[in-house]
């Protein structure tokens, strides 16, 4: 049921700008796979391409085998899209959406009740599109993805205009597709989203692959610091710098911050001077990872 | 309308059937994106109230003011005129000139000059009439100017008949001249007769081509067309998916202004009407093509509508679409037989007022489906699926 994907030294260009430049990389069956990147980093781009919708200027891409480009019904029945930006019939309800959708990829029109259930948009099951909110219109257009029951999804940035109770459900829904057995690509600026979903992540930047890993092979290769917080009067800041193991300690609005990489050591100290008042502590997230590789620079 | 290859659907080798899928043969999977497709495109028509007002209310608006400028005139009651005293170029008529009079104005009688005119300028009259002393006063509103000269009209033909008739007597020679007074109907039949089937053809050539052009536009700016792109439906399906919906909306057309005309306005069908069917079919086809042209060189929807209303709107008064040419110039003609709305036009007349049979619309058709040949040749070389 899952399908495999192989993108080999893909490179696409609009004139004079590399959109992307030179990826390979392989999606197994029934993987959950995230593409990371800063905005304009190309992942629409080799999306895109994955998809069928663009011929790359060179390199080779197949699904399950085939040439996405050709465009066959018989690959395009087996995947699912879903656009970055949405697109739908003008003036139909979201239903009759579903409906039109199934009907282009011949299934019956069985499963939309379950399927409007499932994007939470029962309530606005007979709303026309122009109707519809941001982020309902997103969580159509997912819905429009899923109505042939694909083997593999594709989605860019599904969650972009989602609230937080929407996004979590989306999880459920896109958790349950991978589950079974079905192979799942999507892209996200949200990282917490990726270290949540994806087996394995690409990071990619300026069209290159940087890296391509799982989550927490990613985060643990990165080697970032533990950061401990405490209120700002927990402890002063100069009995702070000489505790054992501290790298490094700042003030800023929210309190005190404490970088180290022995975290027990600084944590039992600081139990010891039974200074914990407002604690919290983060481990390195793939946050870190991403900004670690792309920088803190705005991207054009 | 692409020009790239469209695999076939429902090859053999297709995979096998995944659960809750369609087991149908690739007919059955290629006829329902056709279904689905159109049923969607037309259901964004109807549920448009704009496009709606433009494809129906608005040619319908054309053929009630051509229609009703001349019917009415024909069918208007006579004009309200107040006798104020004696005027015996009236009360003094023989018999049969009292008759032809009644018959072109109503007359009732008011004692009060003042009450009389006070009437006539708050518009519950047209004209007040007077005699005094053998001159006869006709005083009109400049409200209406047009009844009131229509008023003096009658009123001099009346006392002209009076001068003749005193002279008669005078003279005991019989009336050189006399009044009668007739209706237009026969003329405004004339009017209804060429503009029906002539704005008809105005009406379906606008709503195909704008239907095509902003469909077009609008569906490659929502991006919908990429979406497509990536869905197992071919190019022709959606080309077809809009030929169908172009066509329901042309017959409707067609029911509503025949139904108007005959019903309303007294329009008198020969018995070759129903050849408007494949005459606008071919019409349909061939302004598709040029909406589809039109949408395809466009980037906005607001460029495409100027684009086809610079195309159509021309074309359909040097396609007598809201005049008839006969009196125009030579050049002007010629310049017309190159237009497809002037064949459709022709073709329209021809079976439904003309009385000519199937023969009359072979020519039409075949000059409308070679516009659309080319026309549909060109917009598929210049079509793009992304903004
Ligand atoms: N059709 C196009 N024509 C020209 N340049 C393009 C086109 N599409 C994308 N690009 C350029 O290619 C680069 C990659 O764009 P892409 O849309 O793939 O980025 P992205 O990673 O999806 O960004 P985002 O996170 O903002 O969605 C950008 O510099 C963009 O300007
Ligand atoms: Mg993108």
């Amino acid at each position: 049921m899952g399908v495999q994907i192989e993108v080999d030294q893909l490179t696409m260009r609009y004139g004079d700008v590399t959109a992307v430049d030179g990826i390979s990389f392989t999606v197994a069956p029934g993987e959950f796979f995230g593409l990371l990147g800063p905005n304009g980093a190309g992942k629409t781009t080799t999306l895109e391409t994955i998809e069928g919708l663009r011929s790359p200027t060179s390199g080779r891409v197949s699904v399950a085998g085939r040439d996405p480009a050709r465009r066959e019904p018989d690959l395009q029945r087996r995947i699912g899209v879903q656009l970055q930006s949405s697109a739908f019939f003008e003036r139909l309800t979201a239903v009759e959406q579903l409906q039109t959708f199934g009907a282009i990829y011949g299934v019956p029109a069985a499963r939309l009740d379950e399927l409007l259930e499932q994007v939470g948009l029962t309530e606005k099951a007979t709303a026309q599109v122009e109707d519809l909110s941001g982020g309902q219109k997103q969580r159509l257009s997912i819905a429009c993805a899923l109505v042939h029951d694909p083997d593999v999804v594709f989605l860019d940035e599904p969650t972009a205009a989602l609230d937080p109770q929407a996004r979590r459900n989306l999880w459920d829904v896109l958790r349950g597709i991978n589950d079974s057995g079905r192979t799942v690509v999507l892209t996200t600026h949200y990282m917490e989203e990726a270290e949540e979903l994806c087996d394995r992540v690409a990071i990619v930047d300026h069209g290159r692959l940087l890296e391509l890993d799982t989550p927490g092979a990613l985060i643990r290769k990165l080697d970032a610091a533990t950061r401990i917080g405490l209120a700002a009067e927990a402890i002063a800041l100069e009995d702070a710098r000489g505790l054992p193991g501290a790298e490094s300690v700042r003030l800023d609005g929210s309190g005190l911050v404490i970088q180290t990489r022995e975290p027990a050591t600084v944590l039992a100290e600081l139990g010891r001077r039974e200074a914990l008042e407002g604690l919290s502590v983060s481990k390195g997230t793939l946050e870190d990872v991403f900004l670690d590789l792309t920088g803190r620079e705005y991207r054009a | 309308m692409s020009t790239e290859t469209e695999p076939e659907t429902g090859t053999s080798t297709a995979a096998p059937d995944r659960s809750g899928s369609s087991t149908g043969a690739g007919d059955a999977r290629a006829a329902r994106p056709l279904k689905a497709l159109t049923l969607a495109m037309f259901k964004g028509f109807v549920r448009d109230r704009m496009t709606l007002f433009w494809a129906i209310a608005f040619p319908l608006m054309f053929l009630v003011l051509f229609g009703g400028i001349f019917t009415d005139q024909g069918q208007s009651r006579p004009a309200d005129v107040i006798v104020v005293g004696d005027v015996s170029v009236i009360d003094d008529a023989p018999t049969q000139a009292r008759e032809a009079i009644d018959r072109a104005i109503a007359i009732t009688r008011e004692d009060d000059l003042d009450a009389a005119l006070a009437k006539v300028r708050d518009g519950d009259a047209t004209a007040v009439v007077t005699e005094e002393g053998g001159e006869v006063t006709v005083r009109y509103s400049a409200a209406d100017a047009v009844a009131g000269a229509q008023i003096q009209g009658v009123m001099q033909a009346i006392v002209q008949q009076a001068n003749t008739a005193v002279y008669q007597q005078a003279t005991g020679e019989p009336p050189a001249f006399t009044f009668t007074a007739s209706q237009v109907e026969d003329e405004s039949l004339q009017a209804i007769q060429y503009v029906t089937p002539s704005l008809l053809g105005w009406a379906v050539a606008m709503s195909a081509t704008f239907g095509a052009a902003a469909n077009l536009v609008m569906w490659r700016k929502s991006g919908l067309l990429r979406r497509l792109r990536l869905a197992p439906v071919r190019t022709s399906s959606v080309v077809l998916a809009r030929v169908g919906v172009s066509l329901v909306i042309a017959l409707v057309q067609a029911v509503i202004f025949i139904g108007l005309g005959v019903g309303a306005f007294g329009l008198q069908l020969s018995g070759w009407w129903p050849l408007v069917v494949p005459l606008l079919l071919a019409g349909t086809l061939a302004f598709l093509s040029i909406g589809m042209l039109a949408g395809a060189v466009s980037k906005t929807e607001e460029g495409a509508i100027g684009l086809a209303n610079f195309i159509v709107l021309p074309m359909a008064f040097l396609s007598g679409s809201f005049f008839p040419l006969d009196g125009a110039p030579a050049w002007l003609r010629a310049v017309s037989n190159a237009l497809p709305l002037k064949h459709l036009n022709q073709g329209m007349l021809d079976v439904m007022v003309r009385e000519q049979g199937p023969s009359a619309i072979v020519l039409p058709i075949v000059i409308l489906l070679g516009f659309a040949a080319v026309f549909a040749t060109i917009s598929a070389r210049l079509f793009r699926w992304e903004a």
